[in-house]
């Protein structure tokens, strides 16, 4: 061989053409540029149905979902201050993690009865500059401290006005 | 009569052709490198909107985000947080959010860390306010950019989203983040944040925060829609963006926006 | 749960929910390593390329030590990737955009050429090696192997004329002058991976790139001059002890150790580059005050207050300054060198700890900080490979890699003859 100075960059080639074919088995085949350009949009193109659908279920299904069922606790809490809460803010997502709302390992939604669930918005707060101030609130500590607020508030009719 | 050197030569380079896949050579397409043509004719780009006079910090939006995204309940990271700011008379600055406002604000005592607090007495207050955060899904995502494997990128409706079979962890997007968003899931151990609830909003829900957020102080909408309530707030009154000096063009728009906000 | 980088971090005051010290230890050794591979190639090339005779021996030394510490560079940021098999993506879908993924090319890139160029310095030996053992009828296990091993190595040119041993020195020439911007490349890309980053206050800034290449250069020639000067001494207190009944030596390395001329031609080099770097590091702060941008009161809190020991004491002070002094006292020893490079080594690599680190001891929010306590006794892998005993496996094994690739490319001569000079 007259000149052998060009071996070393004929194995580095080699070796390139290994990787570009060990490439087209490796990387999958949807793998582009999206239609964000290169800068934003490299990636897997089928990963974007994958999150629409697959990989989460949805849980929440907001206030309208439990209306048909639960007629009388959705009547009852649309004429307090409470009708602004969701229903799942304190009984957790209607559907589980698979996207069912009812199941044999899930037969009742949990219910939030602790005092920290009211103290959320019911603690004083003393920010007259936020939304807090439009908000009732008591002092945890000398107001019946063991109990539960639900005890004598209900949830769904917090008024006291007809219970005094 | 072909020689054995012609012969090596040319099969060489057969292989090398046939083995470059035609998707290598996508890079060097012009037309796919500019991204702004399709992002003009996208129908939808959505936008998010706080209003920071609204919010009391219950901390239900964090709450229901958590359960909804599955991400850890008991774990320190979170894909949306509200934050607390106290300023006092003498114009000092105080601010906190503890485990991310999960549970809402029960103290008034500001979390100073490592188990530290700092009460601050009602006299002393000036203003204080919530506000909360989400992933910005910024126009310009320094996140995007600085990916070394193409495991996140933006879609053509502006959510920025994290491909888990192809994350490989390295963090760059973590540290890239001017606001803080991004993290490591505890479970999956790739880059997570927000996605503005990709998988409801693409079903004409609302995410979860905006469907739990009992007071209206978030609202998502649609920026290409000029009827959608969120989009003619944005064009018609003051919002201000965050941290709009790093030109990441963040799309979560902030009604009541103080000078304090970080 | 533990989030990542939550066991290792301490939040004060107001930080945002996610941020932890993700960027850990590891990631100091990352630019320290590569900083040593390519200062070691410099120092290898300014005999090769600009023909500094005194660096002769030093210079094939540097080459085969940035080889064995190639091996060992990517190793850090493997290890701290969430998914190190995965590493291979870099190479497979590479985001040109992001500086990580560049390196992934300049690195492969940079190993080529030093391959080929240790291949060119070395191909006699291995032609030779393999003609011998090819004549030997029997041969041992040892020597079967030994045999395709070098036979392999020659990659068919057996050519060893005159004529093709000055094409290869030609050859070595060209791969040291090309390989001298790509060391450079390889490094500013470490610094550009830092310098880029807009969200983070004390990185960003374009001087970064050139910081690092200039301290890279510095730890890499420090380092060579400091393993040359333990393997000569070693060598020469093994052949005193096994020669001092015969009396007779193999080498004129054997008798004298370490020439204190090449130790001070290359003491000179290495104050160069390290006044260089001083200065861009002292620029850079200068700067920083005198522009007072936006981040600039949490910045100074950390870098005048929190890390004031970590920054002016231990990587001005004991780093810089005193091997500055330690090397312009005239009349150098062996021993002063010896000192003055390992606190030059220190230096940079608090360097690198103050900049990955430093980095991340302040909040986004500018008013709250993060303390970095780094792992020393592991209870898993992840506070193994990010802790005490991730730095110390990684430290150790350039050393270990150069003890098995020496005995390819051995670096001193054996015999006059062996090896080519």
């Amino acid at each position: 061989m007259k000149n052998h100075v060009l071996r070393p960059l004929f194995v580095v080639i080699g070796i390139g053409i290994l990787l570009l074919v060990a490439r087209s088995l490796y990387v999958p085949k949807d793998f582009g540029i999206g239609e964000r350009g290169y800068m934003y949009g490299w990636h897997r193109l089928s990963n974007e149905e994958e999150w629409k659908n697959k990989i989460i279920k949805v849980k929440y299904r907001g206030r309208e979902y439990c209306k048909d069922c639960h007629a009388d606790k959705y009547d009852s809490i649309n004429k307090s201050p409470h009708k602004i809460i969701m229903c799942e803010n304190c009984h957790g997502p209607a559907n589980d993690a698979s996207g069912e709302h009812y199941s044999e390992q899930r037969p009742k939604l949990p219910i939030d009865r602790t005092r920290a669930q009211c103290l959320r918005c019911h603690y004083p707060l003393p920010y007259s500059t936020s939304g807090r101030a439009k908000i009732r609130s008591i002092d945890p500590d000398k107001h019946n401290p063991d109990t539960e607020c639900a005890m004598c508030h209900n949830p769904h009719h917090p008024n006291l006005e007809g219970l005094r | 009569m072909i020689t054995r050197r012609d012969f090596l030569k040319k099969s060489v380079t057969g292989i090398a052709a046939l083995s470059l896949p035609l998707a290598a050579f996508e890079i060097i397409d012009p037309k796919k490198l500019m991204a702004s043509e399709a992002a003009d004719k996208a129908k939808v780009r959505w936008v998010f909107l706080v209003d920071t006079y609204q919010c009391v910090g219950c901390g239900l939006c964090v709450k229901a985000c958590k359960l909804e995204n599955e991400i850890p309940y008991e774990s320190n990271v979170t894909r949306t947080w509200v934050e607390r700011y106290v300023i006092t008379n003498d114009g000092k600055f105080h601010a906190d959010s503890p485990k991310g406002a999960r549970d809402g604000f029960l103290t008034t005592k500001i979390d100073l860390g490592e188990g530290k607090t700092e009460d601050i007495r009602k006299e002393d207050i000036a203003k204080a306010f919530f506000v909360p955060k989400l992933c910005n899904q910024c126009e310009n995502p320094p996140c995007v950019q600085v990916c070394p494997v193409g495991a996140t990128y933006q879609t053509t409706d502006g959510v920025v989203l994290v491909d888990r079979t192809w994350c490989i962890g390295c963090g760059y997007c973590i540290m890239g983040c001017p606001y803080g968003v991004r993290f490591f899931h505890p479970v999956y151990h790739t880059a997570e944040k927000c996605n503005f609830c990709y998988h409801r909003i693409t079903k004409g829900l609302k995410t979860a925060c905006v469907e739990a957020c009992p007071f209206g102080a978030r609202r998502i909408g649609n920026i290409k829609d000029p009827d959608d309530p969120v989009t003619k707030i944005i064009m018609t009154q003051r919002v201000g963006i965050l941290k709009e000096e790093y030109g990441t063009k963040p799309q979560v728009f902030y009604l009541g926006l103080d000078k304090e906000v970080r | 749960m533990l989030a990542h980088g939550e066991i290792w971090t301490i939040k004060e005051l107001f930080v945002y929910p996610n941020e932890f010290i993700y960027w850990s230890v590891q990631i100091v050794m990352y630019p320290f390593m590569t900083g040593l591979v390519a200062g070691a190639f410099v120092l290898s090339s300014l005999y090769h390329v600009f023909g500094i005779k005194q660096l002769k021996d030093m210079a094939r030394f540097a080459l085969v030590f940035s080889f064995a510490l190639l091996f060992v560079a990517p190793l850090p940021i493997t290890l701290h990737l969430q998914y190190p098999f995965r590493a291979v993506n870099v190479l497979m879908t590479s985001h040109f955009t992001s500086a990580i993924a560049a390196f992934g090319i300049v690195f492969n890139t940079y190993f080529a050429i030093v391959a080929s160029e240790l291949w060119f310095l070395y191909r006699k030996r291995f032609v030779d090696i393999s003609r011998e053992l090819g004549k030997k009828q029997d041969k041992t296990l040892v020597e079967k192997i030994r045999y395709l091993l070098f036979t392999t190595l020659t990659l068919g040119a057996y050519d060893i004329s005159e004529e093709a041993l000055h094409r290869d020195e030609k050859a070595v020439k060209v791969l040291a002058g090309i390989g001298i911007p790509v060391a450079c490349f390889l490094h500013g890309y470490a610094g550009f991976i830092f310098g880029s980053v807009k969200a983070n206050a004390l990185w960003m800034t374009p001087l970064m790139p050139v910081i690092f290449i200039m301290s890279a250069i510095v730890s890499g020639i420090a380092l060579c001059m400091l393993t040359y000067i333990i393997t000569m001494e070693i060598k020469k207190f093994l052949a005193t002890r096994r020669n001092a009944s015969r009396g007779v030596f193999r080498s004129k390395e054997e008798i004298i150790g370490v020439e204190v001329s090449v130790i001070k031609m290359t003491a000179k080099y290495l104050l160069f580059f390290l006044v260089f770097a001083i200065s861009l590091e002292l620029l850079d702060l200068i700067f920083r005050g005198y522009t007072a941008v936006k981040s600039w009161d949490v910045l100074r809190s950390v870098i005048y207050g929190r890390d004031f020991i970590d920054i002016f004491v231990l990587q001005y002070g004991i780093g810089n300054l005193v091997p500055l002094i330690l090397f312009l006292i005239p009349g150098l020893t062996i021993r002063r060198a010896v000192l003055g490079v390992i606190l030059v080594l220190f230096g940079v690599f608090m360097m690198r700890w103050n900049v990955v680190i430093g980095g991340q001891a302040f909040s986004l929010t500018f008013a709250g900080y993060m303390h970095y306590h780094m792992p020393i006794i592991p209870h898993d892998w992840n506070t193994f490979k990010e802790g005490l005993g991730g730095v110390l496996s990684i430290a150790i094994m350039p050393f270990i890699l150069f003890w098995v690739i020496a005995k390819i490319f051995p670096v001193f001569a054996e015999t006059p003859n062996e090896l080519r000079s």
